[in-house]
C-alpha cells in the first residue's frame, strides 16, 4: 500500500459540494501535483463532516488541523505553508463566535469536543466509496460476529438489553419490534430501511447514508437475520442523489465481496438488499404508506392492526427501522449492550443525531448523548445565537414537533421529557428561532406542510388541517376572533384523536405548543391586530422612531422601494404607502440604536410622531 | 474484490492500519522533517522522500512523518526532529538520505539513537 505522510479529509457531503467543495478538491489536486506532493500527500472525500454552516470544509490529519470556508485561490498558500513547510495558516482556521483566537485542532472546537459521535461515527474518517475505509474501522466485524457467532434470539436479546428506540420519531423500542417479526413464522420475510426523510432542515439520515452507506447495509444484515428475513429494501427518496449513488457503489461493492448475496461469509445465511427510490411524499415516511409505495401503489396509510410485525411488504412479516436507528446496530453488538447504555438516561439510551439548524451561529450536523439539557446543545454546541439577538423558540420534531420556549431550555433531550413539554424528539430537526421569528407564522408554516402532504385517506386529517390553516392565515391576516385559540385547540383535540397514521395525529403539535407558550402573541394578532414580531404583513406597520434614528442612512439605502426619506444625520421618515413592509430596515438599522420600531397593522400614519 | 472469508476482514483492517493511525492519532514515533526555506534548499525534500520510502518498504503502521518549519539553526539543514513515545525528542541535522534511512532502522525501528548524527536530545521549553 502507498504510505502517505498525511491525509487531507475534503467533506464532499450535498452541502460542502453545493458550496464548491469538488473545486477545492481540484485546486487541491494541481497543487499538489505543481509540487510534487501527490506521492506523499493523499485527498479523502469524505462524507458530511457535519459542520455544514462553515463549508466547504478540510480536516488535514495527523495534525487535526480543521480548514474552512475555503476558495480555490486560497490553496496555493495552504499548500505551501502548512503542507509543505508545517506551518499551518491560520487565517482559514475556524474562529469561535464573540473570540479573537482561531481554533486550530478540531478536538478543540466546542462544536465538535462536545459530541459523542457513535451512529456517525465514520463521518469525516472514510472514503464512503471505498469498502476497505469501511472495514479498516471494524466494519462488517459486526455482521460476521452476528452471522457466524450469534442465534436470532441472542441477536434480539442484545439489542432489547441495549434499550435503543427506533430513530425515526415514534422512539419504539427496536429490539420489540425485532422480537415480534421474530417470532412470527413465515417464509418470506423483509428488512426494510426508511431513508425517506422528509421533515423540512432535517438531513441527518443523509448524512450517514452519504458518509458511510456500508454501515446501513451492516445493521440491515444484522437485522434481517435477527428476524429471518432474506430481502432487504431501503426506501430512500429520489431528491438524495447522493446518498442513492453512494449506497448503490456500496452494495455493489458488498456484493462482490460476499458480504450480500448468497451464504455470506460462508455463513449459510443469505440476503439481498435493493435500493427503491421514492418520490418525495412526505407521508411515504409512514410505515404503511411506505410499505405500500414499495409494492408500485399509492403510497397510504392503512390502520393497525395488523402491525407490519405480522403483515407488512406484501402481507409477509416486515419489519421497518430508520436509517439512524441501522447505524447504531453495528457497534452494539460488537461492544454489548451495556457500552449502548453507558450513555444516555435510564429510558433513552445511547445518542442522537440533530440537524442544528436556524438562528445559530454553527449549523450543521451534531451527535450528542440522551439527555443533554437543549442549553447546552443551543449555547455551547450551536454557539449561541446569530448577531446577538435574543432566543425565541427552538421547534423540534419538525411538523410532528413543537415549539420549546426559553423557559424550559434546561429540558434533557430524551423521549419523555420532551413529550412533556408537547414537542417530540422526532426524527433529530432542530430549528432554533430568534425574536425576529412570529410564532403565529411559524405554526402557519408548519400547517401549511401537513395539510398538504396530507394523503386525503382520512377526513380529519384531509379536512382538520385545511380548516385549521384557514384559521391561521385568518388570525395572520387580521380576521383572527376572540375564541379562536379555544376553536383551534379542540379541532387539535380531535385530529390528534381520530386520524389513521401519525401524519395527521401529530400535525396539531406545531400549534398547540405555540399557543400553550406563546398565547400573548395570539392574543395581540387576534385583539390589537399586532405581529410585534413584524411578520404577518397586514398586522405590521414600520416606523422610525425619532428620537432614536442618528441619521445614519442605512435603513435608506436598504429600501428597495424608496420609501424612505431623509437628510444625513438627520431623523429619516418611512412612507407607509410606498411600504412593502419587507423588514429590510429594521434588519439593517444598527442594534445599538434600534430606531426602526414595529407597530400594529392599523396604526395610523403619522400617529407614531404624537 | 475477491469474496472475503471471515479472516479476510482482520487482514483488510490491518492493511489499512497506516491510514488509521495518521486520521485517528496513536502513533508510536513522530518524525519532523524541517521544511522552512532553508531545510527546502538544502534538500529536506529528498529526506522526505526517502523517509517515506523507508517507512514504507518497512511496513510499519503506528510511525507518522510530518513536516514543520525551520529549527532555528539553518546551516545544520536539513534537520529532522524524532518523537519516540515515552522518550524525549531527539533532533538530527546535516542529513543525507543515507543517514535518514540509517536513523529509521536504527533509532525509529532499533530504538537506539545515533549519537555521531544527532545534534541534541530534548527541546527548548517554551515558558
Amino acid at each position: 500500500m502507498q504510505k502517505y505522510r498525511a491525509n487531507l479529509m475534503m467533506c464532499a457531503g450535498t452541502g460542502c459540494v453545493a458550496c464548491g467543495a469538488l473545486k477545492i478538491k481540484d485546486a487541491l489536486k494541481a497543487e499538489l501535483k505543481a509540487r510534487h506532493l501527490e506521492d506523499e500527500i493523499q485527498i479523502v472525500l469524505t462524507g458530511c463532516n457535519g459542520f455544514c454552516s462553515n463549508g466547504p470544509i478540510m480536516a488535514v490529519f495527523p495534525d487535526g488541523i480543521f480548514y474552512q470556508k475555503l476558495k480555490p485561490e486560497d490553496i496555493p498558500l495552504l499548500v505551501e505553508e502548512h503542507l509543505l513547510k508545517g506551518r499551518p495558516v491560520e487565517k482559514f482556521m475556524y474562529q469561535e463566535p464573540d473570540k479573537k483566537t482561531k481554533v486550530p485542532a478540531m478536538k478543540d472546537i466546542p462544536f465538535f469536543n462536545l459530541q459523542v459521535l457513535r451512529a456517525l461515527r465514520n463521518k469525516g474518517m472514510i472514503d464512503p466509496e471505498k469498502i476497505e475505509d469501511y472495514i479498516a474501522r471494524d466494519g462488517y466485524q459486526a455482521a460476521a460476529k452476528a452471522l457466524l457467532h450469534m442465534t436470532s434470539e441472542e441477536i434480539v436479546k442484545e439489542i432489547k438489553d441495549s434499550g435503543i428506540r427506533g430513530r425515526g420519531g415514534a422512539g419504539f423500542p427496536t429490539g420489540l419490534k425485532w422480537e415480534f417479526c421474530s417470532k412470527v413464522k413465515s417464509d418470506i420475510k423483509y428488512i426494510l430501511c426508511n431513508g425517506d426523510e422528509g421533515d423540512p432542515g432535517a438531513f441527518m439520515d443523509r448524512s450517514v447514508m452519504e458518509a458511510d452507506p456500508h454501515v446501513v447495509l451492516e445493521g440491515m444484515i444484522i437485522g434481517a437475520k435477527a428476524i429471518g428475513a432474506k430481502m432487504g429494501y431501503i426506501y430512500v427518496r429520489a431528491e438524495y442523489p447522493l446518498a442513492v449513488k453512494r449506497l448503490q457503489i456500496a452494495i455493489d461493492q458488498a456484493k462482490e465481496a460476499g458480504l450480500l448475496g448468497e451464504n455470506i461469509l460462508d455463513s449459510g445465511f443469505s440476503l439481498n438488499i435493493e435500493i427503491y427510490e421514492g418520490a418525495g411524499a412526505f407521508v411515504c415516511g409512514e410505515e404503511t404508506a411506505l410499505m405500500r409505495s414499495i409494492e408500485g401503489k399509492r403510497g397510504m396509510p392503512r390502520p393497525r392492526p395488523p402491525f407490519p410485525a405480522v403483515k407488512g411488504l406484501w402481507d409477509k412479516p416486515t419489519v421497518l427501522n430508520n436509517v439512524e436507528t441501522f447505524a447504531n446496530i453495528p457497534p452494539i453488538i460488537l461492544n454489548g449492550a451495556d457500552w449502548f447504555r453507558s450513555l444516555g438516561t435510564e429510558k433513552s439510551t445511547g445518542t442522537k443525531v440533530f440537524a442544528l439548524t436556524g438562528a445559530v451561529n454553527n449549523i450543521g450536523l451534531i451527535e450528542v448523548p440522551m439527555g443533554i439539557p437543549l442549553r447546552t446543545i443551543i449555547y455551547d454546541i450551536g454557539g449561541g445565537i446569530k448577531n446577538n439577538r435574543k432566543f425565541k423558540a427552538v421547534q423540534l420534531g419538525g411538523p410532528s414537533g413543537g415549539c420549546i420556549p426559553e423557559s424550559l431550555l434546561d429540558t434533557p433531550v430524551d423521549y419523555e421529557s420532551i413529550n412533556a413539554t408537547g414537542a417530540i424528539v422526532g426524527s433529530g430537526g432542530m430549528v432554533v428561532m430568534d425574536d425576529s421569528n412570529c410564532m403565529v407564522g411559524m405554526a402557519k408554516f408548519f400547517l401549511e406542510f401537513t395539510a398538504e402532504e396530507s394523503c386525503g385517506k382520512c377526513p380529519p386529517c384531509r379536512v382538520g388541517t385545511k380548516v385549521m390553516l384557514d384559521m391561521l392565515t385568518d388570525i395572520s391576516e387580521g380576521r383572527g376572533k376572540e375564541g379562536d385559540m379555544e376553536v383551534l385547540k379542540d379541532l387539535s383535540a380531535d385530529i390528534i384523536n381520530t386520524s389513521l397514521c401519525g401524519l395527521g395525529q401529530t400535525a396539531p403539535n406545531p400549534v398547540l405548543t405555540t399557543i400553550k407558550y406563546f398565547r400573548d402573541e395570539y392574543e395581540s394578532h387576534i385583539k390589537d391586530k399586532w405581529c410585534k414580531a413584524g411578520v404577518c404583513k397586514t398586522l405590521t406597520t414600520f416606523y422610525i422612531d425619532e428620537t432614536l434614528c442618528k441619521g445614519c442612512g442605512l435603513c435608506l439605502r436598504a429600501c428597495p422601494k424608496g420609501a424612505i426619506t431623509g437628510e444625513k444625520k438627520q431623523p429619516h421618515k418611512i412612507d407607509n404607502e410606498l411600504c412593502v413592509k419587507c423588514r429590510s430596515c429594521y434588519v439593517a438599522c444598527p442594534v445599538k440604536f434600534g430606531a426602526v420600531k414595529i407597530g400594529p397593522g392599523n396604526m395610523a400614519v403619522g400617529a407614531e410622531s404624537k | 474484490m475477491a469474496r472475503l472469508k471471515i479472516e479476510d476482514l482482520q487482514r483488510i483492517k490491518e492493511e489499512h492500519k497506516a491510514a488509521s493511525t495518521l486520521r485517528e492519532g496513536g502513533f508510536r514515533a513522530k518524525i519532523t522533517v524541517h521544511m522552512g526555506t532553508c531545510g527546502l534548499a538544502a534538500g529536506a525534500r529528498n529526506i522526505m522522500s526517502a523517509l517515506l520510502d523507508e517507512i514504507e518498504k518497512s511496513g510499519v503502521t503506528d510511525v507518522i512523518a510530518t513536516t514543520s518549519g525551520c529549527a532555528g539553526l539553518c546551516s545544520r539543514e536539513p534537520m529532522a526532529t524524532i518523537e519516540i513515545i515515552n522518550n524525549p525528542p531527539v533532533k538530527y541535522g546535516s542529513l543525507t538520505e543515507d543517514k535518514i534511512r540509517r536513523i529509521f532502522k536504527e533509532h525509529i525501528i532499533g530504538g537506539n539513537v545515533i549519537e555521531e548524527y544527532a545534534l541534541v536530545i530534548g527541546s527548548e521549553t517554551a515558558y
